[in-house]
């Protein structure tokens, strides 16, 4: 296994009060694999990931867990120790990598930056090692010389894709990486990263609040709600067996190109305010299969190999997901 | 008025916009062109739902735009209820302004920070002189029909409270207070959860029913625009490249480059094709569009003559038209 998070939970200091955003999450990631976290806005998906590089805001802290990334614990590790391995390790292409570029350099030169600094190359070395990471991902290498502005949306991407992969690392966690482009040129970049993936047997964590990406290039995946995970395992098992009441939200939401012309079933209301987190299990004031008992902490049900989910109606399952894709079994539930 | 008269029609519409000029440019007195929109001609009556479909640059925003009059195009007319856009005086315009309402893609930068939920959709109604003992009536109307239930704890409150579904809600609700007979909404659902897309889209096509009114959905997302339109253009490059009602365009698809925006739409389906796209590269640039058809350079299927002749939009069958040599 080339990552393991175990129990992780991490605060955040807000002045209302303390919030555990991550909350005893726990998820591994083995070597070669795509694993996809998936979840709405808020869930946490971004402290989770971002945790693994240890570069957070001011306002958050471990709070427990551990971090286990080829024997070393990142929770723990000497901030030089970490600090080595960023880059060269365990590379991080941030959310709107269309505003990580800085606009005022060249594209070029914020590559060979990162290959002389972290990768103490020579400027000839760094030179051509750019115009190799460009032609990688699919960019013609005279366009380095360009400003960011002068990249569209799937061109920054690229870079940004292939500013991650310029010291080789090992696991490369991206977050969003296609939210905000066309169909057209996600599926590009979907299709440029899977390949990458493939010749360098990179291990990755892909962040994302859409499914579909996660069906279309993840292995494995993680479904994680208000800080917690609702439902992980093998990504042809959790499409195929949805086992959390918000796996079937999230997948039902989806509108498709065949099929009848049924209405969609969103899931009504918002997540919760995690100052003040609903008891038990925290899908329960959205869920339109709640009962009594679910105010007790969801048990982890083991659905299939490597495949769990923290749901107090687990065994009913197959009969939830019939009931599921109705869209009225949607409607009103927060309204109750 | 007939109900067969269209409500909007846009004929032969082009807008372009001027580029910042190069040294060599202004020395030779040439002032450098984007052709956004090109030669665009449809009708809408009232009660019809249009989708417009492309990716980011094919001249779909620019469209929406100058169908409620934010822009002038710079070539054609676009007609509403039988009268020039560009043609009207102030009681003509302030008219149309109440009739044909946009809702915007982003609904985190729509509304003003400072003011209220309750003031933002209050200043629609005191633009339109709508008298103040409506006001609330019309509110409450409006809210009802995007769901946002319990405006109580929210309508004193300002945006940034707010979830994305619920200000784009919000966002719909101000463009329905004005109960207008048009609205051209533009990538309404695109910087929303998937989760929480599915209750707008419900609302759209809820409105659509209800409502009557005309509508234009603008996305690069064909199972989006399945879901609210009856008919659908298809754009690249600023033309319009196929017109064809939407489960026709998306079951049996003419042009090549609509059969690729098909073959892109994301499912959430482990056993999906993983083929190459039939298109390649990205739009080309638009200051020097390819001669003949503007498609031909990421065209699987391009022959010589794609790159001499224009392919025309012409009628194939009763109610489709496409522009492409090869169909």
């Amino acid at each position: 296994m080339l990552l393991n998070v175990r129990n992780l939970m991490i605060d955040y200091k807000t002045p209302r009060g303390n919030v555990r955003a991550v909350d005893d999450v726990s998820f591994e990631v083995p070597a070669g694999a795509v694993v996809g976290v998936v979840g709405e806005s808020g869930c946490g998906k971004t402290t989770a990931v971002r945790a693994l590089t240890r570069v957070m805001p001011g306002a958050a802290r471990f709070a427990g867990g551990s971090i286990d990334f080829e024997g070393r614990d990142l929770v723990t590790l000497p901030e030089a120790e970490m600090r080595a391995l960023l880059w060269r390790e365990i590379a991080y292409v941030p959310q709107s990598a269309m505003n990580a570029l800085d606009p005022v350099w060249r594209i070029g030169h914020q590559v060979e930056e990162v290959l002389r600094d972290r990768g103490g190359m020579g400027r000839r070395d760094a030179r051509a090692r750019s115009a190799e990471l460009f032609d990688m991902v699919g960019l013609d290498a005279k366009r380095l010389r360009d400003y960011p502005h002068q990249f569209s949306g799937g061109m920054r991407q690229r870079a940004s894709i292939a500013l991650a992969l310029a010291l080789n690392p090992k696991l490369v966690i991206a977050d969003e990486p296609v939210t905000a482009l066309d169909v057209v040129i996600q599926r590009q970049v979907l299709d440029t990263f899977a390949t990458l993936q493939r010749d360098l047997n990179l291990s990755v964590i892909l962040v994302t609040h859409d499914i579909s990406v996660v069906a279309y290039i993840c292995d494995y995946v993680v479904v994680m709600y208000a800080g917690r995970v609702a439902e992980a395992g093998p990504v042809a098992d959790v499409l195929s067996k949805p086992t959390h009441p918000y796996t079937m939200g999230l997948y039902n939401a989806f509108p498709e190109l065949a099929g009848d012309d049924r209405d969609l079933s969103p899931i009504e209301g918002a997540p919760p305010d995690l100052l003040n987190p609903p008891k038990g299990c925290r899908f329960q004031p959205r869920c339109p299969f709640a009962q009594a008992h679910c105010g007790g902490t969801p048990p982890e049900v083991q659905v299939g190999p490597n495949h769990r989910a923290y749901c107090h109606r687990a065994r009913d399952a197959a009969e939830l997901r019939t009931k599921a894709r109705r869209a009225e079994t949607w409607e009103g539930v927060t309204a109750a | 008025m007939t109900d067969m008269q269209p409500l909007i029609s846009a004929q032969s519409v082009s807008r372009s916009f001027d580029v910042s000029r190069s040294l060599t440019d202004i020395l030779a007195g040439r002032q450098p062109k984007i052709h956004a929109v090109s030669d665009v001609s449809f009708t809408l009556r009232s009660g019809e739902t249009l989708g417009i479909v492309g990716e980011s640059g094919c001249g779909k925003t620019t469209l929406g735009r100058m169908l409620v009059k934010l822009i002038p195009p710079s070539e054609g007319a676009i007609e509403f209820d039988g009268r020039d856009l560009s043609d009207m005086d102030r009681p003509a315009e302030l008219a149309f302004r109440r009739r044909a309402q946009l809702v915007f893609q982003n609904p985190f930068d729509a509304l003003n920070p400072h003011f209220t939920i309750l003031r933002s959709l209050q200043e629609p109604l005191r633009n339109a002189r709508i008298p103040q003992e409506e006001h609330d009536d019309r509110i409450a109307e409006a809210l009802r029909m995007v769901h946002l239930s319990a405006p109580e704890h929210f309508l004193k409150g300002y945006a940034h409270q707010l979830s994305g579904g619920q200000l784009q809600r919000v966002v719909l609700a101000r463009a329905l207070v004005l109960r207008p007979d048009f609205i051209v909404a533009d990538e309404p659902v695109s910087m929303l959860d998937v989760s929480v897309r599915a209750g707008i889209l419900n609302v759209l096509r809820e409105v659509r029913d209800r409502l009557g009114l005309a509508a234009v959905f603008i996305s690069h997302d064909l199972a989006l625009v399945r879901y609210v339109c009856e008919r659908t253009l298809t754009m690249y490059l600023g033309t319009v490249v196929e017109d064809a009602p939407t489960r026709a365009l998306i079951e049996a698809p003419l042009h090549p480059y609509t059969k690729a925006l098909i073959q892109a739409v994301p499912v959430p389906r482990v056993d999906q094709s993983h083929d190459p796209l039939p298109i390649h590269g990205a739009l080309p640039d638009a200051l020097n569009p390819p001669s003949g058809c503007r498609f031909r350079d990421r065209c699987p299927l391009a022959e010589p003559r794609c790159a001499t002749e224009t392919p025309e939009l012409r009628d194939v069958g009763a109610d489709r038209r496409v522009a492409c040599h090869l169909v």
